[in-house]
């Protein structure tokens, strides 16, 4: 396999208590179908088992998912702690129950980007296709 | 019926779709089942009479010409003192009975200082921590008057123990209290993931539960076996049928097993449904439901008294067929599944608010949602007759094929060793995720409209008043939990958590040292720990 066909490495993850994964395993499979590799860390993880996971995996993307209305204390936290770990280019995303007043603090904290309720998972694809060069 | 069919098949309707030809190549419901361009009588139907087994046409024979359903607003949010004021808003504006929302915390057995807890206190629902938050969350609701339905799964037990304790300090005995704890953790390894320990303590607690209210608190429903959660999760209706139903049969097999009498429980076992958007498939939903569940009580459990063989059940409106997009819309659709619980028969419902694929509703957003059940019952003449939509050729046709396509999932799950073993091995959580795909690629391919979504979407400059939460919240809650550790007498509270650990080593219903422990102000969290000492915590299969 030569390096411009390397696949890219996505880390589908839970956050907090919240167990509504029906989001999180939908865009896990179109991802998967879209030739992505993928991981799911499954329900209830914490930021520091999240992070873990993606420097273990070596992942390009991390995608969040919380229903919870967590996010603001959650999504910062996992990216702080990539940062704290040399991982600060790994792509962070997030999804869910999100005001859309959250989002410029999410990005401010580094949350690249936000995908709210009835996002398709097309646009998720696209968005990471163009986003990250593995 | 059949011949006069086939003949208008082949001349008038041939000729007209010449001219204009259909829509679609095929027709189904939103779970995929087949319909036929007009239905006609099919001679099978199993109907009875309503208030008669098996049911199909509802539970009680005079159905809501006797007593409408309860409207039962699901509500909770921050702290105790907040949703007493909202449930007091509720009941004031003419809601019936009481729905608990615990946040994440308190149904995962965290107490809010718990770092698992980081974020999550008083969000989804209200904190409780200690006897003391379910006084305040209780304060000044005359619990021999109002019944509480509370959705707690895994700590059912604890949340039922506080209830209690709050009855006895207002002078109200456990005879004289009504309620539900949801107390289903089958569906939450399922389908919404609120589990804390592995199967075998966990349908130890649950059948408990039933053992202890059999004796003490009869009035009591001491399960309510979840659909919702597992059609929220992407089933089809068929799925949310036979999954729940194989659930149910789980925990009857499992009362049964710890020495109960058939009849002495399952009178008190209750069950909550979904209702979407396919209108018509789910009014089938419920009356297919309804006679599956007196069948397998009678034929296969031989239960005697007709309560036993009754499905009572509660309704909710689908929260994923909220949209964020034009959100005013949802009224609507609530309003349009609302309808198809009444016309299913459901003894109790609680339909949405319109702003909740955004945030927790506004006081606004509730009271419409409320006064949706309220214009049903008072203006449409569908609360008039039992079963208004009986005999409609759809409608038996519909509820004939959902009971033999879950009739056939019920017998894959029993070929895999009955619901538990097939749930370890991941088989109702696979057959879920696949199904949630699928309808999201149809959705994304267009072959599914969503008004606002894919079809007739709209530039949308503003979002409606949102409801914000105290930021402070957390902090005034964990606040609150310190100062009475430091309070309570520790010593009581140790001796009651020991011989939790202890009973729960045995075999004695867990249920007295349960309200002892509570009673002397040990936390939700302490208790569920006593007990993760000794049942160790639930690991989930791998699916994808």
């Amino acid at each position: 396999m030569t390096i411009a066909e390397k696949r890219i490495r996505v880390l589908v993850a839970k956050p907090g208590l919240d167990g509504h994964d029906r989001g999180a395993k939908v865009v896990a499979m179109a991802l998967r179908d879209a030739g992505m590799e993928v991981i799911y860390t499954g329900i209830k993880q914490t930021p520091e088992q999240i992070v873990r996971a993606a420097v273990q995996e070596d992942v390009d993307v991390v995608g969040l998912s919380c229903l919870s209305g967590a996010h603001n204390t959650l999504f910062p936290k996992v990216v702080q702690l990539l940062r704290e770990q040399g991982a600060e280019d790994v792509l962070v995303t997030g999804g869910g129950i999100i005001p859309d007043e959250d989002v410029p603090f999410l990005q401010e904290q580094g949350v690249a980007r936000i995908f709210g309720p009835g996002a398709s998972t097309r646009d998720i694809v696209e968005y990471i296709k163009t986003s990250v060069k593995p | 019926m059949r011949e006069a069919r086939d003949r208008w098949r082949a001349t008038t309707v041939a000729a007209t779709i010449e001219r204009q030809p259909l829509r679609r190549e095929r027709f189904e419901t939103m779970s995929g089942l087949p319909l036929e361009d007009v239905h006609v009588p099919n001679g099978g139907h199993e109907l009875g009479e309503p208030g008669e087994y098996p049911f199909t046409r509802g539970i009680h024979p005079t159905m809501y010409r006797g007593r409408l359903w309860t409207m039962r607003q699901y509500a909770g949010f921050g702290s105790a003192k907040q949703t007493n004021e909202r449930f007091k808003y509720l009941l004031q504006a003419g809601q019936t009975g009481l729905s608990v929302a615990f946040d994440l915390p308190t149904q995962s057995g965290y107490d809010s200082d718990s770092p698992h807890s980081e974020g999550e206190v008083g969000k989804v629902g209200v904190a409780i921590d200690s006897l003391e938050d379910m006084d305040t969350l209780m304060g000044g609701i005359p619990l021999d008057k109002v019944t509480t339905s509370m959705t707690i799964n895994a700590p059912a037990a604890v949340l039922l123990a506080m209830y209690i304790g709050v009855a006895e300090k207002q002078g109200v005995r456990p005879d004289q209290i009504g309620g539900t704890v949801q107390n289903d953790v089958l569906k939450e390894y399922i389908a919404r993931g609120l589990y804390i320990y592995p199967p075998g303590p966990t349908m130890r607690l649950t059948t408990d539960v039933f053992a202890y209210c059999a004796r003490h608190v009869p009035r009591w429903n001491t399960i309510s076996i979840s659909g919702y959660h597992i059609r929220e999760a992407g089933s089809t209706a068929v799925q949310e049928v036979a999954f729940t139903l194989a659930n149910a049969i789980a925990y009857v097999n499992a009362a049964l097993s710890a020495g109960l009498e058939v009849d002495s429980f399952a009178p008190r076992l209750a069950f909550f449904w979904n209702a979407q958007m396919d209108f018509l498939e789910e009014i089938a939903k419920y009356r297919a439901a309804r006679r599956m569940w007196a069948r397998i009580m009678k034929e296969r459990f031989g239960a005697q008294k007709p309560a036993s063989m009754m499905m009572r059940f509660h309704t909710q409106t689908a929260g994923v067929s909220l949209t964020a997009q034009q959100p005013l819309n949802n009224v609507v659709r609530t309003a349009i599944e609302a309808l198809a619980a009444v016309l299913g028969g459901t003894q109790s419902l609680h339909t949405n608010s319109y702003d909740e694929a955004l945030a927790l509703p506004t006081e606004e957003a509730a009271r419409i949602a409320l006064r949706t059940q309220q214009i049903i019952a008072e203006e449409t003449g569908a609360a008039s007759t039992a079963d208004p939509l009986g005999g409609a050729y759809l409608i038996e046709d519909l509820t004939d094929r959902i009971e033999q396509d879950a009739w056939a999932y019920i017998e894959r799950i029993e070929v895999l060793g009955g619901a538990v073993e097939a749930i370890q091995q991941g088989f109702q959580q696979t057959e879920i995720m696949h199904a949630a795909y699928e309808y999201q690629q149809q959705l994304e391919s267009g072959e599914r409209e969503t008004v606002g979504v894919n079809a007739f979407v709209m530039e949308e400059p503003s979002r409606p008043d949102l409801l914000r939460l105290d930021p402070l919240l957390a902090q005034h809650q964990i606040e609150r939990l310190q100062a009475l550790r430091k309070r309570r007498n520790s010593n009581v509270v140790d001796r009651w958590l020991a011989e939790l650990r202890h009973a729960a080593s045995g075999k004695d219903n867990l249920m007295p040292p349960i309200l002892g422990a509570v009673r002397a102000y040990a936390t939700v969290g302490e208790i569920c720990d006593a007990l993760r000492d000794v049942f160790g915590e639930y690991q989930p299969p791998s699916i994808i």
